[in-house]
């Protein structure tokens, strides 16, 4: 069983605990398709999501994957609580420690809040995105997509193409891609790569050298709302620059997987063509995300180690 | 009052003594230095053992006050101060309302007058509320008793206004001190850009930010003949550019940090924003470089930084924390352990550059022990091994990275105008 606090990010996760993630949320994915299998677990289980940032599909899946599991789910409403008068994030913490949630799942928009909350609070804190620093759980997901077809990861190639520097996506993804040992590649204009070769992956703005023999090619969105300034000159340089759609797909290997966390913006960083051809996995992913969710949160509430 | 310090040993480096001496002390000046001083006295302070220095002063230091009194005041910060071994310090403009106006240097040294356990010296802003649109009352302020000009927190963006600045300043012949940081390289950056920040996933502050006003402000001063003094350098960078315009004969000081000189960016760990300020904490080739700065001299001064914030402030999300960390109480032991134990300086170097260098900068009559002279005065146990209790600390701000730090070298005295205000390593506060 898990035996840590809290899931805050890859980084500090170890490939076995990676592992057990993966092979628990196998047995969870065949709950979400049958409904009787749903046995209640996690019922008493007390769930609060916390979303400090927008998101449909990360707290959807988190909430529905507490539900499958018998936990009671609760949205702290960001916009109606506390917060807005003003308060601070370890006094919501602590506050909501009191009432006895056991389970704190939170996105911040500040890299490693989620740590600071864990280490104020008795319960177990997922974090579901922190700033620009980790998303653990749509790695995790994306890491389970990627066995379930390749098997297994030893000398994979994956490429993970589009905005680099803003992504916590991308960078939990290369913590958990390279503990496994994939052969990661991130690809797109040099302004939105960051330093990111500081962390021991390959780098290139030549998309084409990225796609090629690539395994997998993971795209990200243009998050057009965390560019203070653009660090291109518009979406249509981009498309035409780094989009990826179906002639650059050609020097891939044949049975390359096309993944994307969502939303996509169609047209931008995937064509139309790319996004829904057969290579693409894109709808398969989210449903593997809730089993990843479910995962994480029974093996937190029946093992983790609470303070 | 007579005091006799016996049997210490007098390490002053503006009369590049390193001796054992017994130093004679009546009212606030020094009346005898010599060996094997026998007289009548109200106190004999034995210093056996013990290394004699000139009082410390510190160019660059935020009292907090006035606005920010829960951060500190000014009776906090220089009771933080003397337990240093500090005996003068430079308070920063940065103030609610900002020092910016010959009122409030007035203000601040009322205030000293009552509460100070050592001397202040108020630094005035260089533009009216720092704002950098109009100069400051920089004439007045000098008149009033302000020491020098500085927009720390934050650098005079157009370089036009700072040229303006720098040349009338020249009337006065005082220090212009630059805090260089182009916000717009920044872009809302909390450490240094680096593989640390890559791993913790926070935004980088570049060296570049700082460089490219480094260089600017070398320039503005070289076409004004300003006295440029650079503030809290951490960058190689920098270092390079000092070193050059030095090497073309130009007048540049600077001053560089303790914990810019002790910790890299790789202490920045567990999102602790105790070790979060501006500049960051470097790369270790960052360090190094500023390590070498101080042995070749291309960097004559230590300077303190002192930023006290409230608990709040500090213990929060990264991103919201307070830049700026507490340094008084820390800084002679940092150097002594770095930088003399480490066998980057003499201990006369350090000495230097905490005493002598910093007076001849702010032209003031300190720094330097000898007969006829004002009396300010540490007398400090160099072997003397513990560890860093921020607990412990009389400043108000206890956000400091260095809590649990082995440090070697401990102030027992400190003497203000011939007043003990250390002793014993303890807080003199009648």
């Amino acid at each position: 069983m898990l035996n840590r606090k809290d899931v805050l990010g890859l980084r500090d996760m170890s490939k076995a605990e990676i592992l057990e993630i993966l092979d628990t949320a196998k047995e969870m994915k065949k709950r979400i398709d049958n409904p009787e299998l749903r046995v209640c677990e996690l019922k008493n289980t007390s769930i609060i999501t916390l979303f400090y940032e927008n998101s449909t599909r990360t707290k959807t899946s988190f909430a529905l994957a507490g539900k499958y599991l018998g936990a009671t789910v609760q949205d702290l409403g960001i916009a109606t609580s506390s917060v807005s008068k003003g308060e601070s994030l370890i006094d919501t913490g602590k506050t909501l420690d009191q009432m006895g949630v056991e389970i704190m799942i939170m996105r911040n928009s500040l890299t490693g809040a989620p740590h600071v909350l864990a280490k104020n609070v008795n319960a177990h804190v997922v974090n579901a995105g922190d700033g620009a620093n980790e998303h653990p759980t749509q790695a995790l997901l994306d890491l389970y997509t990627i066995r379930d077809y390749k098997k297994n990861f030893e000398g994979l190639k994956v490429a993970i193409i589009g905005d680099i520097s803003h992504s916590r996506v991308a960078r939990s993804n290369v913590f958990g891609l390279s503990k496994l040992g994939a052969n990661v590649t991130l690809a797109g204009p040099s302004t939105l790569l960051g330093g990111l070769h500081k962390l021991g992956v390959n780098t290139t703005s030549d998309i084409k050298s990225a796609i090629t023999d690539a395994d997998v090619i993971i795209g990200l969105r243009i998050q057009f709302e965390r560019q203070k300034t653009m660090s291109f000159p518009g979406v249509g340089e981009y498309r035409d620059l780094f989009g990826i759609n179906s002639d650059l797909l050609k020097y891939a290997k044949k049975d390359v997987l096309i993944m994307h966390p969502g939303p996509v913006n169609r047209g931008v960083e995937l064509s139309t063509e790319v996004v829904d051809c057969g290579n693409s996995v894109i709808n398969i992913q989210v449903k593997n995300g809730v089993a990843v969710r479910m995962a994480i949160l029974k093996l937190l509430a029946k093992g983790g180690e609470k303070q | 009052m007579k005091i006799l310090i016996k049997n210490g040993r007098l390490v002053n480096p503006a009369t590049k003594i390193n001796d054992i001496m017994d130093i004679l002390i009546e009212d606030d000046k020094i009346i005898e230095i010599r060996k094997g001083i026998t007289a009548e006295t109200d106190k004999t302070i034995n210093a056996e053992g013990k290394i004699v220095t000139p009082g410390f002063i510190d160019v660059h230091v935020h009292l907090r006050d006035p606005g920010f009194e829960y951060k500190e005041t000014i009776k906090t910060g220089s009771m933080a101060a003397v337990m240093g071994g500090f005996t003068t310090i430079c308070c920063m403009p940065n103030t609610e309302p900002v020092i910016d106006s010959e009122i409030m240097v007035e203000y601040i040294k009322l205030r000293a007058k009552r509460e100070a356990f050592c001397n202040v010296l108020p630094i005035g802003a260089i533009t009216k509320g720092q704002n950098g649109e109009e100069l400051a009352n920089i004439g007045k302020m000098i008149n009033a008793g302000a020491c020098g000009i500085s927009e720390d927190g934050k650098s005079v963006l157009n370089a036009a206004m700072l040229k303006t600045a720098m040349n009338y300043s020249k009337m006065f012949n005082i220090p212009v001190m630059s805090h260089c940081e182009d916000k717009s390289l920044v872009a809302g950056g909390v450490m240094n850009a680096g593989s640390q920040s890559q791993l913790l996933g926070l935004k980088g502050i570049s060296n570049d930010s700082e460089d490219v006003i480094v260089a600017r402000d070398i320039i503005l001063a070289k076409s004004t003949g300003a006295k440029l003094h650079l503030c809290h350098v951490s960058t190689k960078g920098a270092i390079d550019l000092i070193r050059d315009a030095q090497a073309r004969g130009q007048q540049v000081s600077a001053e560089i940090c303790p914990h810019h000189f002790t910790l890299s960016d790789m202490n920045v760990v567990d999102y602790d924003a105790n070790t979060k300020m501006n500049p960051p904490l470097r790369s270790s080739d960052d360090v190094m470089a500023l390590r070498e700065a101080l042995k070749d001299d291309t960097v004559g001064i230590i300077a303190t930084d002192h930023a006290p914030h409230g608990v709040d402030e500090k213990n929060c999300e990264y991103d919201k924390a307070a830049f700026g960390i507490v340094g008084l109480e820390t800084a002679f032991a940092l150097g002594n352990t770095v930088l003399v134990e480490g066998s980057w300086l003499t201990i006369d170097k350090l000495i230097e550059k905490m005493t002598i260098n910093p007076a001849k900068l702010l032209g003031i009559d300190k720094g330097s022990i000898e007969v006829g002279k004002i009396a300010d005065i540490a007398i400090i146990d160099q072997n003397c091994e513990y560890e860093i209790d921020a607990k412990a600390f009389k400043s108000k701000g206890k956000n400091t990275p260095f809590d649990g730090y082995k440090v070697k070298g401990k102030v027992l005295y400190t003497l203000v105008g011939g007043k003990i205000k250390v002793e014993e390593g303890n807080l003199n506060d009648n």
